[in-house]
């Protein structure tokens, strides 16, 4: 049993750059394979709704007729289940996560003609 | 004989990051009995899996408890390609013994930063959380998500990691034990930690044994199992010894986990250079019929995941018992006799978990 | 992997089985119920070192059974959460919650509707 065991760690820190960065004014650089939130390449989708029924919360919905694929980012849980499921590979995780808002909100794309 | 009064104890308490409730039955200040109830957070999951595709399930099953999240989704997955009788590729095996053992390496940081804070050492804590962080960007890099971590898959797992990545970790665990050694130096041999941790709490090699103690909290009272040895995933061409201590107090089980990171590092170490070069996953086909029981160690004990399926795509029943639900008995027992100013950091000894209690 | 033995016994013999499993120096790993059309599978796992084995009642939905943690101390805990989540009557508990161990909204939220 010992005394001062922690004080170089503690010295260390002292003169050390703090383990945290400042974050709203650096931002933060995410790896590669970060899941974030899922994007579309909506004019290579079919609309054949494999995605929304992968989808384990259920936060995807396709309308075929109107060419409309919607999802609530706020639901969404980055499992990235769509992005395997799409047969057209025009889903994709985007590395960033979806921001912090005050209203729950919807996106929508729609597909023109 | 003194009077006796009943402190209430949770389920909001500054040293409990989840909720359970305990009724401590006092003496002075001595506890002379604790009875327990949870059941704040209870989310009905293991009902779930009768709405839930099979393969779905494995996205709600690693979502039982942000700690654990890899093995309970491991476990899931083992126990459904038990009863299918698939053999998983070693290369997914091996991917996920490493990962398996960064949550070690992760959840037993995440509990020496806890520990520290109950016994209000609050810059060994800051310091614990700090080394755990890596650990956060290590799976961040490999499977996506710092917490939860959807790799596993019924089958296999979905992600790969390069043998640069498996080089370049190994290189930043050898970094890390450094930092690690000075930082356990202070929970063994501090003064001020010593005189929280040593001789408060002690559960015998009977008494754990009687009351089904798990885990690290099993292993610190002598007893010699650990379910890894059983030979899943890749642990069967692996060579670790099971870390024990014969002694049962708090400063033991710390003890225990300090000596199980180092040597979850070790076990990293043999799986990289070990790593065979086969595909990641085989296609699934048809339902699972029958039922298993699933034996994983997690990094707060032996979990057990039981499946029953019937033939269609959805299980009949899933129940997963965890480890802190079996460690729940032993903390109480420890708890009988000792002083209300040391409750808070016994319950922390057992690491509870009460996300993953409650399902 | 070590095998799994299932065994089945009957409601009458189930103190004295678990009684010699206690002699052996097995320790209890779990206790599962599971609903099997209008019938309760109940499963009493036990493990010594790496071995582990289970035995299984099958009960009616209306029938009670023994509480074995009058043998096995931390059975009380398995007991009342079968109490709580299934409905199963359960005698002699050595700790009976009343079917308070779990504070849910809904009584008995597992059982057979």
């Amino acid at each position: 049993m010992t005394i001062m065991n922690f004080t170089k760690t503690i010295l260390k820190n002292l003169f050390s750059k703090p383990a945290t960065t400042k974050y709203p004014f650096v931002k933060k650089e995410y790896p590669e394979g970060t899941r974030g939130k899922v994007e579309i390449d909506i004019d290579s989708c079919i609309f054949c709704g494999i995605c929304s029924r992968k989808c384990p919360p259920n936060v995807i919905e396709v309308n075929r007729e109107k060419k409309e694929w919607k999802i609530d980012p706020f639901g969404c849980i980055s499992c990235s289940a769509c992005v395997y499921a799409c047969p057209k590979k025009c889903l994709f995780m985007n590395q960033e996560y979806t921001a912090p808002a005050p209203q729950k909100t919807t996106n929508t794309f729609t597909k023109g003609e | 004989m003194s009077a006796r009064s009943i402190v209430p104890f949770g389920p909001q308490h500054p040293v409990l990051p989840e909720p359970i409730h305990l009724d401590l039955v006092l003496e002075d200040e001595t506890v002379i009995e604790a009875i327990p109830s949870i059941g704040f957070v209870h989310r009905g999951l293991e009902k779930l899996v009768e709405k839930k595709d099979f393969q779905d399930y494995v996205y709600v099953a690693e979502r039982i408890c942000g700690i654990c999240s890899f093995i309970h989704g491991m476990g899931y997955c083992s126990a459904i390609e038990s009863t299918m009788g698939i053999e998983v590729p070693r290369r997914a095996e091996y991917l996920r013994t490493i990962w398996g053992e960064m949550s070690r390496i992760h959840s037993h940081l995440l509990w020496l930063g806890l520990l520290a804070d109950a016994f209000g050492f609050e810059s060994l804590f800051m310091q614990s959380w700090k080394l755990r962080e890596k650990i956060l960007d290590m799976f961040e890099m490999t499977t996506g998500g710092r917490v939860i971590f959807s790799v596993n898959q019924i089958g296999g797992v979905k992600r790969d990691m390069d043998s640069d990545t498996l080089k370049l970790f190994i290189k930043i665990f050898d970094d890390m034990k450094k930092e690690l050694t000075a930082l356990t130096k202070a929970f063994l041999n501090d003064y001020s930690v010593n005189t929280r941790l040593k001789g408060v709490g002690i559960l015998t090699k009977e008494k754990a044994h009687e009351l089904g103690a798990v885990g690290p909290m099993m292993r610190s009272s002598g007893i010699e199992i650990d379910t890894r040895k059983l030979g899943y995933s890749a642990y069967n061409e692996l060579d670790f010894q099971v870390i024990t201590s014969p002694v049962g107090d708090s400063y033991a089980r710390t003890e225990v986990r300090i000596n199980e990171i180092f040597q979850s590092i070790e076990i990293i170490r043999q799986a990289a250079q070990k790593i065979p070069d086969t595909e990641l996953s085989l296609v699934v086909k048809g339902f699972p019929s029958g039922e298993y029981f699933m034996r994983a160690e997690q990094p707060r004990g032996e979990a057990i995941y039981y499946v029953k399926g019937n033939g269609t795509k959805f299980l009949d029943r899933v129940r997963v018992r965890t480890p802190t639900f079996a460690n729940l008995p032993s903390m109480l027992e420890v708890l009988k006799g000792c002083q209300l100013a040391d409750v808070p950091t016994l319950i922390l000894t057992i690491d509870p978990c009460i996300s993953c209690t409650e399902r | 992997m070590t095998t799994q033995s299932i065994t089945t016994i009957s409601n009458e013999n189930l103190i004295s089985e678990v009684i010699k499993l206690k002699d052996e120096g097995y320790r209890l790993v779990q206790i599962c119920a599971t609903t099997v059309n209008s019938e309760y599978e109940i499963t009493y796992s036990f493990a010594l070192d790496y071995e582990f084995l289970c035995i299984r009642l099958m009960i009616p939905e209306e029938a009670e059974i023994m509480s074995i943690s009058q043998v096995f101390a931390p059975a009380f805990l398995y007991e009342n959460e079968m109490k709580d989540l299934f409905g199963i009557k359960i005698n002699a508990l050595s700790l009976d919650y009343q079917g308070n161990f779990y504070r849910l909204e809904q009584k008995t939220p597992y059982k057979n509707q």
